[in-house]
């Protein structure tokens, strides 16, 4: 009997692990490492209307158990996303989640519409959270109507249910979340990077070219975790969780403070194999802490009802 | 293919100013194809610090599954690094990126190997392998300073060698340039790796030469697919087209992309 399976809109998963959008490309890389048929679901690499360069170097730099990335969503653009990456991946078992990221809303909207149709793209994650490019992206994820708008207009178009990508650069994160509800989103993944930055001991200017950068990996943990437990509280939504995951105890965790599902980033980046390690040693660890399935930690850090179980497949 | 191993350090030592020559053991040496390669290295387990270090590979012995890597102490990784000693463990990736093209060059013909400080470590294998084919191979290997200076003797086994200081307090004073336009050296491939300042200057200077550089660029995943590493192609109107340094390079050919 499988501790993990879940399902959620769109999504039936075999388990809850998948990589997360940008820290993964479009899988050519890690399938060099191991079979992407083992991930609950893959989330690619944003993808624009037209192929995008991105940001000039440096666009990365380490931090205190993270790092700093101002990639700009550089990725090929739809035409080469829809014909070349999304039908290579169609080869493993995997649903994808295509990241869907623009600058104005008419971008978005095409994209979605196109994207949807791919027979592999199970589900969108609407990217209105990056906070590195300069039209676009965060702007959308920080202005409440301005996101349950885009919600709405995405979903009109989409033939598959659409995950809005929270950002973490908000001073209400729980407004945002039920502004994109109220758009009609299905799902909520959260959270994307938080703004940082670094400077530079000899020349004392910023270490990015882009200045400001991203911070991601296990410094963001904590923040990502405060504010999925109290957005799960306010919505009615599934969450997928992401920010520092590195081991199952981390995904146990965020499942307790309310997420469905998780996403790991930065942690590729350390150990290739992270993803499937995690996998193998979930149904471990929940024996150890005496759950017959995954789903049953969900929320636990604020249900009443200690052993509801949640979106089990 | 690339693998990830702990390797076990074999042998650790200062052989410069805060320069450190590494040999560890691991069967993923037996995946490397080419000279100018390198690995993604994680110096410590935990958090702290988080990211792999990509280090050049300098040499390597295929049937003794061993492989030397030649670095700086200069941040928190590589401290914790040169810290370590014989016996200690280090998790590899590798090998990675491309390599220098040693087929460029036949037999009888001349190359010129040209390095600037801590670039000077991936040409080692280079040297050797060149030498091994019976290519004339030219070092010419700029340092700071006198105390920065290492595998001078190294190089001399397989070839000329001249140095330059910044500072002349060893060989000439000036630049690896400085040292070409003297000797008026000539050539029929040069391979270079080192300073971005140098790699241009190299460019520059024989436009209508075989010359292979090897980039450097600061690294996410390290294997192609963050887009931390990318260059821009140097042909290109509409400037969307690039190259990642990690698995495309780190070696290009001079004029491919944009330094």
């Amino acid at each position: 009997m499988s501790k993990l399976n879940i399902e959620l809109p769109g999504l039936k998963l075999k388990n809850p692990v998948m990589p997360a959008s940008g820290c993964f490309g479009f899988g050519k890389e890690y399938s060099e490492f191991y079979d992407l048929s083992v991930l609950g679901a893959i989330m690619i690499k944003a993808t624009t209307l037209e192929p995008r360069f991105g940001n000039s170097t440096p666009r990365v730099a380490e931090t205190s158990a993270g790092m700093l990335n101002a990639i700009g969503l550089q990725n090929p653009g739809l035409e080469r996303v829809m014909s070349e990456e999304l039908p290579r991946l169609a080869q493993f078992d995997v649903p994808i989640i295509a990241n869907v990221a623009g600058s104005v809303e008419e971008d978005y909207i095409e994209v979605a519409r196109e994207i949807s149709k791919s027979p592999n793209v199970h589900a969108l994650e609407l990217n209105i959270s990056c906070p590195n490019v300069k039209k676009g992206g965060m702007a959308f994820g920080t202005n409440p109507e301005v996101a349950k708008q885009l919600t709405k207009k995405v979903k009109e178009v989409s033939g598959v249910p659409v995950y809005v990508k929270l950002s973490p650069n908000v001073t209400d994160i729980v407004e945002m979340a039920k502004a994109v509800e109220a758009g009609g989103a299905d799902g909520l993944t959260m959270i994307n990077t938080l703004v940082g930055m670094r400077l530079d001991l000899k020349t004392g200017k910023p270490i990015l070219a882009n200045r400001t950068g991203g911070l991601s990996g296990p410094a963001i943990k904590p923040v990502a975790i405060r504010m999925i437990y109290e957005v799960s509280q306010a919505v009615k939504l599934p969450i997928i969780g992401m920010g520092g995951i590195e081991s199952a105890a981390d995904v146990i965790e965020y499942f307790y403070a309310g997420a469905s599902a998780v996403a790991v980033g930065t942690a590729n980046f350390v150990d290739p194999f992270v993803c499937p390690t995690i996998i193998e040693e979930l149904p471990v660890l929940l024996e150890q802490l005496g759950f017959e399935h995954i789903s049953e930690c969900t929320g636990r850090s604020w249900k009443q009802n200690g052993s509801l179980a949640y979106y089990r497949a | 293919m690339k693998r990830k191993e702990m390797c076990e350090i074999i042998s650790q030592k200062e052989i410069a100013s805060d320069i450190y020559e590494l040999t560890l053991k691991g069967k993923w040496v037996q995946e490397i194809e080419a000279p100018g390669q390198f690995v993604h290295m994680k110096v410590n387990s935990g958090n702290d610090p988080l990211l792999r270090r990509p280090i050049s590979i300098s040499s390597f012995d295929r049937s003794r599954l061993e492989c030397t890597m030649i670095y700086r102490k200069a941040g928190r990784g590589t401290k914790i690094l040169a810290a370590k000693e014989e016996g200690m463990m280090v998790d590899i990736l590798g090998p990675l990126g491309n390599g220098f093209p040693i087929e460029e060059v036949k037999q009888g013909g001349t190359a010129l190997l040209v390095g600037g400080g801590i670039g000077v470590p991936p040409l080692y294998e280079l040297s050797k392998q060149l030498a091994a084919k019976g290519v004339k191979v030219i070092h010419v290997l700029g340092f700071q300073t006198a105390s920065a200076v290492f595998y001078e003797q190294e190089f001399l086994q397989n070839g000329e060698v001249y140095i330059a200081t910044v500072d002349g307090t060893m060989g000439k004073q000036g630049f690896v340039t400085d040292i070409i336009d003297y000797h008026q050296l000539m050539f029929d491939v040069l391979y270079a790796c080192g300073p971005s300042q140098m790699l241009k200057a190299l460019e520059q200077k024989f436009p209508d030469k075989k010359v292979y550089l090897s980039l450097e660029e600061r690294m996410g995943c390290g294997i192609g697919a963050c887009f931390a590493c990318v260059c821009k192609e140097t042909n290109d109107l509409k400037s969307t087209e690039y190259k990642k340094v990690c698995s495309d390079g780190p070696v290009f050919r001079a004029g491919e992309v944009v330094l």
